[in-house]
Order: C-alpha cells, then sequence, then structure tokens
C-alpha cells in the first residue's frame, strides 16, 4: 500500500502541531508560578490545548488514506521537533543521553509501527 | 561577608535559586532547570492515564453504533476516555512545572508500550516480535533520556 505525499506532510504538520502544543503548555506551566497573573498562564495552557485538538485532526485527516504502519509512528517526530524548541526557547541543554535516549524512543516506535501491519 | 550580599541579583527570587543548578556544565545554557523526580513520577503516571483513555476512547468508538448526539452523550465509555484525557493534560502541566520539556516529553511515549501491552487483553490485537522490539527500544530510550535529566 502506498502512502500519498498529502498524508505524509498532514501527519508530519500534525507533530509538528503537537510539539508546540507541549511548549506552549510548558510556557504556561512556568509562568504559574507568577501567581498573581491568571491570565499570563491561562491563555497559554489554554493555547496548547487548542493545539492539541488541531493536531488530532490533522493526524485524523493525515491518515484516511496511506499506510498506518508509515503514518502512526511518524507522531513520535514531535519528540525530535520539542528537543529543538526546548533549546530555542527554553535553553535546556542537549546531551548525549538525550539524542541516544530520543532516537531510541523514535527507532521503537517505528518497530511497534511494523508489528502493527 | 557584606561583598557577597551585593552580588547576589536582587531580581533572582527564592524560586529561581531553587531551580538553578550551581554545578558549571560542558554545553551552553541559559537557564534551564534539572528535572526533579517528582516531575518524572507525574509523567510516568501520565502515560498510565492516556493509555487507559486511548483505550476507552477506542471501546467507546467501537459501541459508538449509527450514534447522533444522544449516542455520544451517554456512551460511558466514550466519556470516560475523555475525562481520562483531561486528567493527563492537567498531569503533564503539573509536570511540566518542575522540569525540561527536552526531558519530559519523550517520557509520554511509554504510552506506546502501555497500550502495545494492554490492547490484546481487550481487543483482537496481537503481540509480535516487531512490538516486542519497538517496546523494549523505548524502554531503554526512555531510560537515556531519564539519566541524561541531570546532566
Amino acid at each position: 500500500m502506498t502512502t500519498p505525499p498529502d498524508s505524509i506532510l498532514l501527519v508530519l504538520a500534525a507533530s509538528l502541531v503537537g510539539s508546540l502544543a507541549m511548549v506552549l503548555l510548558k510556557l504556561g506551566a512556568d509562568r504559574h508560578r507568577e501567581k498573581r497573573a491568571l491570565l499570563k498562564w491561562t491563555m497559554p495552557i489554554g493555547g496548547g490545548i487548542g493545539l492539541f485538538l488541531a493536531s488530532s485532526v490533522l493526524y485524523v485527516l493525515g491518515i484516511r488514506e496511506g499506510s498506518l504502519t508509515v503514518l502512526y509512528p511518524m507522531v513520535s517526530l514531535g519528540y525530535v521537533w520539542a528537543l529543538l524548541w526546548s533549546r530555542w526557547f527554553f535553553g535546556e541543554p542537549f546531551n548525549r543521553n538525550k539524542v541516544v535516549g530520543l532516537s531510541l524512543v523514535v527507532l521503537g516506535v517505528f518497530f511497534i509501527g511494523f508489528g502493527n501491519s | 561577608m557584606l561583598e557577597s550580599n551585593v552580588v547576589t541579583p536582587v531580581s533572582a527570587t527564592i524560586e529561581q535559586l531553587e531551580v538553578s543548578n550551581p554545578v558549571v556544565r560542558s554545553e551552553p545554557r541559559r537557564d534551564a532547570q534539572d528535572t526533579s523526580l517528582v516531575s518524572i513520577a507525574l509523567i510516568v503516571l501520565s502515560t498510565l492515564i492516556g493509555a487507559a483513555a486511548q483505550i476507552l476512547l477506542r471501546f467507546g468508538a467501537d459501541n459508538l453504533g449509527d450514534g447522533g448526539l444522544a449516542g455520544i452523550l451517554t456512551n460511558v465509555s466514550l466519556i470516560g476516555g475523555y475525562v481520562c484525557l483531561g486528567v493527563n493534560t492537567l498531569l503533564v502541566v503539573i509536570a511540566l512545572r518542575g522540569g525540561q520539556l527536552s526531558v519530559l516529553y519523550p517520557i509520554i511515549a511509554l504510552t506506546y508500550v502501555w497500550v502495545t501491552i494492554l490492547a490484546p487483553l481487550y481487543f483482537h490485537d496481537v503481540i509480535n516480535p516487531s512490538k516486542i522490539a519497538g517496546l523494549v527500544l523505548i524502554v531503554v530510550g526512555v531510560s537515556f533520556i531519564g539519566s541524561g535529566s541531570r546532566a
């Protein structure tokens, strides 16, 4: 079963939007320390939940056609985007354990995808 | 002795001092916090609830029939699944307060592990060597990331 490029793009977009949702949740979680400003932390968290919904819509649109074996594990690429965002937005360091661990996780999700076919 | 007080930045709050790490790291960094064990435990708990959500949502979807709004609103599994998703998100936000996104987010991949183990108990799914290899890789990968949480 061939997977159309449109499906791959939609699922990639879903993983990207999902990783940005986590960035907003992290932003809101950090701002929660500033007790006074309710809107300052509820707005990013609300935005993050909204992006999660958008991400799941993109995913559902993406998997209407094509092979789930390919598409389902592609969502795990969101972890890779998040590694970049966490460096850029939050100054979190890369280290070898994170890179090796993340590679193993993404590989593992692809194996589960093959097992589902 | 007075001088040591003078060099302390006025803007540094107690919380910032708590999360800042006095150990000098090799990587370039600005103000990333270390990841607490409580945060890691909360994220692992959230993956269990997230797995329950996926199982419940699939039960709900299987029982949806031709549905309509009444069918959705009386679908206990579906509603339970969405409640679990809500609790899951809440736990993730609480966990993110005490740790790095790049450590905590990949741990959520444990959800794949629980769902792959639980699905054959409730549905006609099977576990095969490829899935077992995937589970092992995810667990080892998450362990690496967890051990990298304290640079």
